[in-house]
């Protein structure tokens, strides 16, 4: 099962490899990974998301507030969340498909960012499964180039990951 | 006070309580050896490789329970280091190692004899640290010694450049007196009704089985352990990391468990209905195939680290806090209760373990010419009552030690046991002689082991260390051969040690007294010798019998049941 697990983190150089260097030693599945810091500049937020059955994802929990620079995480998952992600993808538009592709993009809530005369780059934020379907939409041969930011995670409600 | 960062350094030792540092010189730690030389409170003892460093610091440490320290230069210095690391990170020994690191402005540019020392221990270590401020010195070497030490210890590196430690620029100097860290506060006291639950668990079972391990040891929990067994009248088995937490000539002690463990303690886990793990982690050796873990067993599992907890085996009673403070609560319940387990149950469980008992599985014949390794060890458990600090290196020997000592105490017993490190046995009973300089320390190794490390011979000169050392020498790298004749066909791939030196004359020429023993008939009056030379190290070549395998043995990935006895134990009907 997909998980999404929210990190506070200390703002510390190599905080992200501690993170990374753990997953990829115990053979952990990492789906995406995204890093800034938050409004306390001394800590950084990750979201991370992964795949495995209960017992992978607790022992990934465990692991991860081992590591001492962890201050907080919660597995949003387990509750109401909100998931959000950022796309911009340049794709070609000649011709008849330069009105397609916009109408496309409307239908989606995406926005033309950068216009020539044979290409769009259009930005989109949404679930990850939205950014999947505007790229299934499209067919293969007319996107250039797709940037992701990974996800991001909040959870629904008074719930916060604070300290 | 005003000091520069390489006095910081060392006085922040000072303020720890160190008494031994081991290590190494090498550029990047000069400034900081030139503090050490102007100073008579924090010993250094100077070692032969790094390795050896972090091995002595690591005995030191498993022998005292005091936190082990390493100096080491950058480089060169910090990558052989690593095994050492490695090897206390993988049985939790708190231990601080200092690397030193080129000057801040070279970081990254390749600069001679560096290395991304943060990167490569970051795996191998409970957490590390590079030092990018003077002003920042004092505060982490007091985060580092707290990391170490508490909760599931473990090694902490903290890299300094060399330019922090520069003996021109001096700050105000004060060593934080506690430290408090907002991501690192680590959990002591076990949950009430977690231990309750437990209690009632263990008072309602009809076959338990305690199984206590290296934490039992590292929290100093052994009295709480032998309370607890003693005032509920369980079978108690030890893991390779736990030996001594229990007394080993206690009718309680069914003795090791695991892959060369007693056939009664790997029975009874098999057959119990109740396991108690205590401050153990369910490693593979221990398990075997996991499928076939104790299937009729409830399992009670009581560790300091949360994530050891349901790793391996799915556990039914958690409880996350240090062995000491859980058990010394659970025997609180236990006293204000009153509840005992059954008797009747009791007994008949008893009965059961003294059957397997019975078939004394560890029996062997010093018959022939050849000295047997097991009988060599029974020798030394004889003329030293028992009573030496007994390191061993990696292999056959060191399941003999681990069978045939009897280790009453804890802390006696230092072993690799985790990573399984070869060369771990030598240096680290140097560490254990600084520690304990009035007490017998003895080696325990094989002749591959020991070359691994053999150059801290010289150290031991240096500091006039009496170590005994008792090679078991078979010629062989006794347990890649055993492997290879059970599941190789006897195709001794390049476990054949060739070429092998004349240890006696080696010992000798490194100054010490060098021993050769062929005979069983003489071999204990040349123990005593060997240990009535009390100021000597003294290397004892014992040639034993080549042929001889460790049984009991269970084969990776099979159940507990399943075990290979010796072949003179076989007819017994064993499975």
């Amino acid at each position: 099962m997909r998980h999404i697990i929210s990190i506070l983190i200390e703002n510390e150089s190599g905080a992200l490899s501690r993170v990374a260097g753990l997953f990829s030693a115990r053979g952990y599945n990492i789906e995406s990974l995204s890093v800034a810091p938050t409004e306390d500049p001394s800590l950084s937020r990750m979201t991370l998301v992964t795949t495995g059955n209960d017992n992978e994802v607790e022992q990934i929990t465990k692991q991860l507030n081992k590591l001492v620079d962890v201050v907080k995480l919660v597995d949003l998952s387990g509750g109401e969340h909100i998931e959000r992600e950022m796309m911009l993808i340049k794709v070609r538009a000649e011709k008849a498909m330069r009105d397609e592709m916009k109408s496309l993009s409307e239908i989606f809530r995406g926005k033309i960012i950068d216009v020539t005369e044979n290409s769009y780059v259009i930005e989109m934020t949404g679930d990850s499964a939205k950014l999947d379907a505007f790229i299934n939409a499209i067919a293969d041969e007319h996107i250039v180039e797709v940037v992701r930011t990974g996800v991001s995670g909040i959870a629904r409600g008074n719930k916060a990951l604070t300290l | 006070m005003e000091l520069s960062g390489a006095e910081i350094v060392v006085q922040s030792l000072k303020d720890e309580g160190v008494e031994f540092v081991f290590g190494y010189p090498g550029g990047a730690v000069l400034h900081i050896y030139d503090a050490i030389f102007r100073q008579e409170d924090v010993r250094h003892v100077l070692v032969r490789h790094e390795q050896g460093a972090t091995h002595a610091a690591d005995g030191y440490s498993r022998s005292s329970g005091k936190p082990g320290v390493v100096l080491v230069t950058s480089g060169p210095g910090a990558t052989n280091a690593v095994t050492g690391i490695a090897t206390a990170h993988m049985d939790s020994i708190p231990m601080v190692i200092i690397t030193g690191q080129v000057i801040s402005p070279l970081i990254g540019t390749d600069a001679f004899q560096e290395v991304d020392t943060i990167g490569i221990t970051r795996p191998c270590v409970k957490h590390n640290f590079l030092v990018k401020r003077v002003e920042d010195l004092a505060e982490t070497m007091r985060k580092a010694f707290h990391i170490a030490t508490s909760g599931r210890p473990g090694p902490v590196v903290v890299d300094i450049p060399k330019d922090i430690t520069d003996p021109s620029v001096k700050i105000p100097y004060e060593y934080p007196k506690s430290i408090k860290m907002r991501s690192y506060s680590p959990v002591d006291k076990g949950h009430l009704g977690q231990i309750k639950k437990a209690v009632r668990m263990i008072t309602e079972a009809k076959r338990p089985i305690v199984y206590s391990g290296g934490g039992t040891v590292l929290n100093d929990a052994s009295a709480e352990l032998t309370d607890l067994v003693r005032t509920l009248g369980l079978p108690v088995t030890q893991t390779l990391m736990g030996l001594g937490a229990f007394p080993a000539t206690d009718k309680q002690n069914l003795g090791m468990l695991g892959m060369h463990g007693t056939y009664e303690a790997n029975m009874a886990m098999h057959e119990s209905d109740v396991l108690i793990a205590v401050g153990a982690r369910f490693d593979d050796r221990v398990t075997g195939k996991i499928a076939q873990f104790c299937p009729q067993a409830k399992i009670i599992h009581i560790d300091i680290d949360p994530s050891s907890i349901s790793k391996n085996v799915r556990v039914d009673v958690p409880i996350v806090g240090s062995v000491k403070s859980v058990l010394s609560d659970m025997l609180k319940v236990i006293h204000e209760s009153g509840a005992r387990p059954d008797p009747e149950n009791l007994e008949n469980w008893w009965e059961r373990i003294e059957a397997w008992r019975g078939l004394h599985c560890l029996h062997y014949e010093q018959d022939g010419e050849l000295i047997k390794p097991q009988y060599a060890v029974e020798v030394m458990n004889r003329v030293t009552h028992g009573d030496a600090f007994v390191t061993s290196d990696v292999g056959q020997h060191q399941m003999f030690a681990a069978q045939f000592y009897q280790f009453d105490k804890p802390r006696r017993w230092i072993n690799s046991g985790g990573l399984g490190t070869m060369g771990f046995g030598l240096p680290s009973a140097m560490g254990v002689q600084f520690a304990h300089p009035d007490s017998m320390v003895a080696c325990v190794t094989g002749e591959a082991s020991i070359l691994m490390c053999i150059q801290e011979l010289a150290t031991c000169k240096q500091y006039d260390l009496p170590i005994k050392i008792l090679l078991l020498n078979n010629g062989y790298m006794g347990m890649v051969r055993q492997w290879q004749e059970m599941f190789y066909e006897g195709r001794y791939s390049h476990s054949y040690v060739d070429a092998l030196p004349d240890f006696v004359e080696l010992a000798e020429s490194f100054g010490h007294v060098g021993m050769r023993v062929t005979d069983p008939g003489q071999l204990e009056d040349a123990m005593q010798e060997m240990f009535d030379r009390k100021n000597d190290l003294v290397f004892m070549d014992v040639a034993v019998d080549p042929e001889v395998n460790v049984y009991p043995m269970i084969e990776a990935g099979k159940g507990h049941h399943e075990m290979h006895l010796s072949p003179t134990r076989k007819s017994r009907g064993a499975a």
